[in-house]
């Protein structure tokens, strides 16, 4: 078991006569992913031929609209890499046909319009993961989005992040330490986006193959507080934190949309009170998030369970 | 991306939002012509810097007549204003505001934020105007009062009053605010603002409500829809390095410290500064070259970080997905070439490529000291700028 997505999750890539979505529509296929089409508006009825690394070349008809993709592939998810000003559309339309799963790798797009697309997507069956996101990992069987995939390994720690490049960080510390991951999931730097933090340490609370969780956010917001207090109450499982941020200065942007400090509110300082005060240990360096999680699983005679070799 | 508070009042009347008139003045002549045509007995003298907290500095000055404008504008043209928003050194003025004065009965308070929690856009309102709000959040949290805005009808004209009247507009001016906010919400949605403050709203004594002040912050993801507020966009308030990062579409920001940073990833790129801190150093910069960087870019990086003198060593901090660590070394090593490498420098590098990209840092003659990890790597820049 995992979250979000496995080795039956079958995946359109929005965007994909792009060439960002054609790139790692490949790296999800070299991945053992199951990709089965694409959407480009205007480009449906054609086929892109991806060459993998081992040589054999896959097909993927390309679709004009996401019904139709989903009604001939049978698709249960979709992600997204189609430029910043369409990509709220890309969503919707994705949302409209009623995908279990949708991840939007896109940076950038306008706050207002991820207000009117949470706006739209209240009382519908469809998953959000992002915007600006790297995209969520199954290791083993299931990659969509930009992570390099070789640095995972198939295991039992659930990450979960607002971060990229630091989810990968936490990842090659676990996997250098013998520790597997069940899934991994970027939640996105963006103000407002599909799922927060509770959203997804619910499910890996609810994974039988998930004995524990590293949870990284970031300056800005309220959402690592609010996770906490949501751990503190209804997890069963040992939750490792990292906030990163400790010395931005306030009033300023920090790279992801969401990384400000602003009325003297979402100081990492804060948030990290707030973990602790929850029961959930907080790496004091970012190289310690591996170091963190294995203390704590020691502590809970889970480490020899999470040790994959 | 922030405006003047000229500019804002400019766009905010196109959207029916009522405020004084004013004109802008880069001079001292200027400004008196600008006072004369206003044609009001006093008129308002208002520094035009991107920083709140004007007043206190001795930024804004009542004048009662053309010899007290002339007094005030050369005073304040030149003045270098340190606020609470400035930091010590503080901005220097260069274009003032000269406003009708009005006759203030009282001053409330008005703003618009995204919230994160709700996802949506949320009104603010408080009887308490002309203070700073987040005071006031911290004080009296109970005199503040909040109206969540769903997108798919707006703000509706009954949360415009339900708020009016909370913070104790006169009766029979609440129809008025209420259009003042309907308005401002309209202008905030209509430019893809982040934060519209008007601090302070103001009733007159002639029975207007009016913006005394305005405050917009504009969503940069969202320029690309909006190009007369790109225009309004003034580089003399914006720090030079970061608009010659802008241009290559890096996200860079200036800190006091003497360690130069360049990291991909946001997260990462803060992690960064923080475990500087952490080891006893202190970061110049905030860099995050992003995911899909060239050479030219990565040395266009370099270039800003070599050209601040605060700096006195680079940690170059890479964990390469979609960058390709050679990639990385590549920009370092063509960049440290062309400017000459004068200072020390520490790379770690983790990911895609990464044999590659430390063979080609080893075989380039350059004094660069490699790293493990994050942790080795700051101990050691910041060991060797001590």
């Amino acid at each position: 078991m995992s979250i979000l997505v496995g080795k039956d999750t079958k995946v359109i890539t929005q965007g994909i006569t792009g060439a960002t979505g054609l790139f790692h529509a490949k790296g999800a296929l070299d991945y053992g992913t199951q990709m089965v089409g694409g959407v480009t508006p205007g480009k449906g009825g054609t086929n892109v031929d991806i060459t993998l690394e081992n040589g054999t070349v896959v097909s993927l008809p390309v679709f004009n609209t996401v019904a139709d993709a989903v009604a001939k592939t049978g698709a249960t998810a979709s992600v997204i890499y189609v430029p910043p000003a369409f990509a709220a559309d890309s969503i919707l339309e994705a949302v409209d046909a009623e995908l279990d799963l949708v991840i939007c790798i896109t940076e950038g797009i306008p706050v207002i319009d991820m207000i009117k697309v949470t706006r739209y997507m209240e009382g519908r069956k469809t998953r959000l993961i992002g915007p600006n996101c790297p995209g969520v990992i199954t290791p083993g069987e299931c990659k969509i989005g930009i992570m390099p995939g070789y640095i995972h390994t198939k295991g039992h720690v659930g990450v979960v992040s607002r971060s990229g490049t630091l989810t990968y960080e936490a990842v090659h510390q676990l996997t250098t330490r013998g520790i597997g991951q069940s899934s991994a999931v970027g939640i996105g730097g963006d103000p407002v986006k599909g799922s927060e933090f509770i959203d997804i340490l619910s499910m890996f609370n609810d994974d039988p193959d998930t004995y524990a969780v590293i949870m990284i956010g970031e300056i800005g917001g309220s959402a690592e507080e609010e996770a906490a207090e949501w751990v503190k109450a209804n997890m069963t499982k040992p939750v490792v934190g990292f906030i990163g941020g400790a010395t931005a200065p306030p009033g300023k942007r920090m790279g992801h949309a969401g990384a400000i400090i602003s009325g003297g509110k979402g100081t990492a300082a804060e948030k990290i009170e707030t973990l602790e005060r929850c029961g959930i240990r907080v790496a004091p360096t970012p190289s310690e998030m591996g170091s963190t999680l294995v203390s704590v699983l020691e502590e809970r005679g889970l480490l020899d369970k999470c040790k994959t070799h | 991306m922030n405006i003047h508070e000229y500019q804002g009042k400019q766009l905010l009347k196109q959207y029916g939002v009522a405020v004084p008139d004013g004109k802008v003045a880069f001079s001292v002549d200027e400004a008196v012509e600008a006072a004369k045509s206003l044609g009001t007995p006093v008129v308002v003298v208002k520094a035009q810097i991107h920083a709140g907290g004007r007043g206190k500095a001795g930024g804004v000055k009542v004048a009662k007549n053309l010899d007290e404008v002339r007094e005030y504008a050369s005073q304040i043209l030149g003045k270098v204003l340190v606020t609470h928003q400035t930091g010590p050194e503080g901005k220097e003025v260069k274009r003032l505001l000269i406003e009708q004065g009005c006759d203030i009965k009282k001053e409330y308070y008005i703003g618009l934020v995204v919230d994160r929690v709700t996802g949506r856009i949320v009104m603010m309102a408080s009887e308490e105007g002309g203070t700073e709000i987040e005071e006031v959040a911290a004080h009296t949290p109970e005199k503040i009062f909040k109206e969540v805005i769903d997108p798919a009808v707006g703000l509706q004209v009954f949360q415009a009053r339900k708020l009016a009247y909370a913070i104790n507009i006169p009766n029979e001016l609440v129809n008025k605010a209420a259009k003042f906010m309907l308005s401002l919400y309209a202008a905030f949605v209509d430019k893809d603002c982040s934060i519209a403050e008007i601090n302070p709203l103001v009733v007159t004594g002639d029975g207007n409500v009016m913006a005394l002040d305005a405050k917009l912050n504009f969503d940069s993801n969202a320029l690309y829809r909006h190009k007369d507020v790109v225009e309004l966009r003034d580089l003399e308030e914006e720090d030079e390095k970061e608009i010659q990062a802008s241009k290559f579409d890096l996200s860079y920001i200036a800190l006091d410290g003497n360690i130069g940073c360049m990291v991909n990833g946001a997260g990462l790129a803060m992690a960064t500064m923080d475990i500087i801190k952490y080891y006893g150093g202190d970061p110049a910069n905030f860099l995050d070259v992003g995911g899909g960087a060239t050479k030219e870019k990565v040395t266009e990086a370099f270039k800003i970080i070599l050209s601040d003198e605060k700096v006195k060593g680079i940690f170059v901090n890479i964990f390469g997905g979609i960058m390709k660590c050679d990639i990385i070394a590549d920009g370092v090593i063509s960049a440290a070439k062309e400017l000459g490498l004068d200072r020390p420098l520490v790379v770690r590098l983790e990911g895609t490529n990464v044999e590659l990209g430390k063979k080609m840092l080893n075989e380039s003659g350059l004094n660069i000291v490699a790293a493990d990890s994050m942790a080795d790597g700051a101990q050691k820049i910041v060991a060797l700028v001590k």
